[in-house]
């Protein structure tokens, strides 16, 4: 035999010990060797491990020692010394990866360990977050219940629609049984069960205000949870079970006062409305913190949108209200306008009516004085006559006066001779004054002028009414009429306040005093005299016989003059004095002789027609200058000539009754002079007549001239008959256009 | 001659001269307005339209000579001449007067020298009339007569 190098094991290989190590060698070896693959494998699988050299490591130490294992089983049978070698090769190998990876494992495993806490912790954690995520939610979604309430009751203006959805919505989103809500009577000491969710009519509950639980509640804006018990919340039958929870809230009813800017929105005023919530019965629900937050962010809602609703009812109300106010406004306004408009119609038809048979009368009865009559006839005639004059003058005075009230009077001004104004009061009054043997004298200032520009008419009738009243109240004595021209310390002391006497260059104050010896008057009465229809009561007015008007018709006269008239007397007995100024423009000069207004004569071949009539004539063209001259020369004219508009216009004054113009020659610019003729002599009644001479026969010319402020066009040729006739026509009608 | 026969002779001139067209009723016109108080009113108005139509015509005259002619000013004269010679009574100058202004309108020039030609030869016919006229009335004046006064028939 040779010497082997084989190494005997101890033990022979038969042994059953031997056998067991052997089988168990070998599965220890083949799970040493699975291990790994598993590992691999599902390492492989899995991206997430991160110790992979760890697992190396591991896997190097698994396979080495299931290598040794393996290699274990060839030393239980004889085996060389190359298998042993091999095994301490193993063995060793093993033995080093072993002791490296126990050393690498102090390290890891905390690690491992710290990785299966933090796992922990987050889980923790991510419980945590799902509990907050839920709450959130919960709270984002009562927002948006919030919001949507909101919207629901911001949506409606009308205060009934708004506190019913409230209601309904608040409902719905909290899942209520009841809802309801109690609003302060008017008298402030109870509360009004005036909505409800299910009842669809609530009846008038009232429940006191004072109750504690309730001042509870007005005491905090803050949602209150409140006994079931409570009367307030008694809203449903007593059922079987638990009743829900109850809470309540106020909500503050503003009032428009309540809109202060700066401090806003104080609630100054206490009156809140209840708002009550019951939850289901035995739900064994319970009201969570964002559910009352909920309820009261609404009753707020609701305190505004219920103000905003009273504002607009008030406004509504407003605008009603005015709009009635308008439309009796307009009534009343054309029930005036009726009124004033049946007046007038009234006065003009009046005016005609009572003047015709008035007119009637006193004509015909005047004819009826002509006649043969005995004396008893011509004396009834006479009252006839009188009584109708004194009626007619009744109605004139009444139609004036009414026009005077109106505003629709003016005065009719033109330049008359105010001394024969006097005279002719003077003729007028003498004889009855003669009658009663009184002595009337008349005296005028030596620088009282003797024309002046005013209304003649009425200015006479002013006078002939205080004369007349003078004569009338005096039964023995004189009359003395003195008119002067007032200066300015004169008219101060008058007793008007009011007025106010401007002087200007051309006007100037006439003060005519009337002073008669007669009954006189009460110094007290005085005021009344110019009031209508107010009559002197004393004894010397019996036989008056007068309307009471004249004097007030006087004074609205002579306040249409910028005058003032007034009444001075002592008493009874002592006679008084009637003070009259007037405001009358100045005239200039005038000369009497040239009277522009002539009655038509009897045309005569030869004879002149127009004497004397200042005329002005305007033609460039000598010839025709000259005929034109002729034919006036031949009328009896004064013909002044001129060759220029220019020469025209220096030329022209207020003498000239009439200025003929050859308005077809191309230098002439005929408008422009008529313009400023007109422009010079603004008063219609000293302005000369304008007329054109043309040979054109063009109906636009005509037109133009018409436009521009011509009084007349004739055409040329004229002959003499047509030019008298043109004349003729001219003076008396201030116009005439030739008919082209 | 005697004033009987210068006093015929003198109507039937005159109602030669209303025959021919000469003289319209704006003459007569005229013959009216002369009276005691105006008794060379005829005269005077015939010198002044004389004097004014020679004046005239010089204008004319040279207006239209100029290279290029302003027939405003030319419608002018023209609308001057014709103003007086209506005024007087002098019929076919008037006439040509108004055939003149419309060639002026047109602006055409020869028409217009040949207006002008023509109003120029009524002018002097018509001057030559009334000059003869105003001789017999100064003749008839002088020999102690009265100017008679034209009835005309039409």
């Amino acid at each position: 035999m040779e010497s082997c190098n084989c190494i005997e094991p101890q033990w022979p290989p038969d042994d059953l010990l031997m056998k067991y190590q052997y089988i168990s060698d070998f599965f220890i070896a083949l799970a040493y060797f699975s291990i790994p693959l598993e590992l691999i494998y599902f390492v492989k699988k899995s991206a997430v491990f991160p110790y992979r050299w760890v697992l190396v490591q591991f896997g190097a130490f698994i396979v080495l020692c299931g290598a040794t294992h393996l290699i274990n089983l060839w030393t239980f049978t004889v085996h060389s010394r190359t298998v042993a070698s091999v095994m301490t090769t193993a063995k060793v190998l093993t033995a080093a990866v072993s002791c490296i990876t126990a050393l690498m494992l102090v390290h890891i495993i905390p690690d491992l360990l710290s990785v299966k806490t933090r796992e922990l912790f987050l889980k923790n954690k991510a419980a945590e977050l799902d509990r907050e995520m839920g709450l959130i939610r919960t709270q984002e979604e009562t927002g948006r219940h919030v919001r949507m309430l909101t919207h629901e009751i911001r949506s409606t203006l009308d205060r009934h629609t708004i506190l019913k959805t409230t209601l309904v919505e608040l409902g719905r989103t909290l899942a209520l049984e009841e809802c309801a809500l109690w609003m302060p009577t008017r008298t402030g000491l109870e509360l009004q069960l005036s909505y409800t969710l299910r009842q669809q009519n609530p009846v008038g509950y009232t429940v006191p205000i004072h109750h504690p639980v309730i001042n509870q509640v007005f005491s905090s804006n803050r949602a209150v949870k409140i006994s079931p018990n409570c009367p307030v919340a008694r809203l449903r039958p007593a059922g079987k079970y638990m009743p829900g929870e109850v809470v309540a809230v106020r909500v503050p009813l503003l009032h428009l006062s309540n809109f202060h800017i700066n401090d806003w929105p104080e609630l100054s005023t206490k009156r809140y409305a209840l708002m009550v919530l019951m939850l289901p019965s035995d739900s064994a629900r319970q009201w969570h913190v964002h559910e009352l937050e909920l309820v009261e962010v609404v009753a707020d809602q609701v305190a505004v949108a219920l103000s905003h609703a009273a504002i607009l009812e008030e406004s509504m109300r407003a605008r009603d209200l005015l709009m009635e106010q308008n439309v009796a406004l307009d009534l009343a306004r054309r029930e005036a306008e009726t009124a004033i408009r049946a007046r007038n119609d009234f006065l003009a038809v009046m005016n005609h009516e009572m003047r015709t048979p008035m007119h009637a009368i006193i004509a015909l009865s005047s004819l009826l004085q002509e006649t043969e009559l005995t004396p008893e006839q011509r004396l009834m005639v006479e009252t006839i006559l009188k009584s109708s004059n004194l009626l007619a003058t009744l109605i004139n005075d009444v139609l004036d006066l009414s026009r005077l009230e109106d505003g629709s009077l003016q005065l009719d001004l033109g330049t008359f001779n105010l001394y024969a104004v006097f005279r002719e009061v003077l003729n007028l009054i003498k004889p009855i004054a003669s009658v009663k043997k009184l002595h009337v004298s008349l005296t005028l200032a030596p620088d009282l002028p003797e024309y002046a520009i005013g209304d003649e008419k009425r200015l006479m009738q002013t006078i002939l009414n205080i004369v007349g009243n003078a004569v009338k109240f005096s039964k023995e004595g004189s009359i003395s009429i003195t008119a002067f021209v007032a200066k300015l310390d004169t008219l101060r002391d008058s007793k008007a306040p009011e007025f106010l006497p401007v002087l200007s260059d051309n006007h100037f104050y006439l003060r005519v005093q009337v002073k008669d010896s007669g009954s006189g008057i009460n110094p007290l009465d005085i005021p009344k005299l110019f009031t209508k229809f107010a009559q002197n009561q004393s004894t010397g007015t019996r036989n008056s016989g007068g309307s009471g008007l004249g004097l007030a018709i006087c004074k609205r006269f002579v306040n249409l003059m910028e005058g003032h008239i007034w009444i001075e007397s002592e008493g009874l007995g002592k006679g008084c004095t009637a003070i009259l100024i007037v405001k009358l423009g100045m005239a200039e000069r005038v000369n009497e002789s040239k009277l522009p207004y002539m009655p038509k004569m009897p045309t005569n071949h030869g004879q002149t027609a127009f004497p004397g009539l200042k005329v002005l004539v305007m033609d460039e063209n000598g010839v025709s200058r000259m005929v034109t001259k002729g034919l006036l020369l031949h009328l009896g004219c004064d013909v002044t000539m001129v060759g220029s508009s220019d020469e025209c216009l220096r030329l022209v004054s207020h003498e000239h009754k009439v200025v003929f113009m050859d308005i077809c020659v191309p230098g002439i610019d005929s408008y422009g002079i008529t313009i400023r003729i007109h422009e010079k002599f603004t008063k219609r009644h000293e302005r000369p007549l304008l007329v054109a001479l043309t040979g054109n026969t063009d109906k636009v010319k005509k037109e133009n001239c018409m436009r521009a402020g011509m009084d007349g066009l004739i055409l040329k040729p004229v002959s003499l008959d047509k030019m008298r006739s043109v004349l003729t026509d001219l003076l008396e009608h201030r116009v005439f256009f030739e008919a082209i | 001659m005697e004033v009987g026969q210068m006093q015929r002779r003198l109507v039937d001139y005159t109602k030669s001269l209303f025959m021919e067209g000469f003289l319209d009723a704006q003459f007569l016109q005229l013959q009216q307005l002369q009276d005691e108080s105006n008794p060379d009113f005829v005269v005077e108005v015939v010198s002044l339209f004389f004097d004014d139509s020679e004046k005239l015509l010089n204008d004319l005259t040279m207006a239209l000579d100029q290279p290029s002619v302003d027939f405003k000013k030319v419608d002018a004269h023209v609308h001057q001449l014709k103003g007086s010679s209506s005024s007087i009574g002098a019929q076919r100058v008037k006439n040509a007067c108004i055939a003149f202004r419309s060639f002026c309108e047109e602006q055409n020039i020869d028409a217009t020298l040949r207006c002008l030609q023509q109003v120029k030869q009524e002018y002097y016919l018509v001057k030559n009339k009334l000059e003869t006229m105003l001789r017999l009335e100064q003749q008839i004046v002088a020999a102690g007569g009265s100017i008679p006064m034209i009835e005309l028939g039409f």
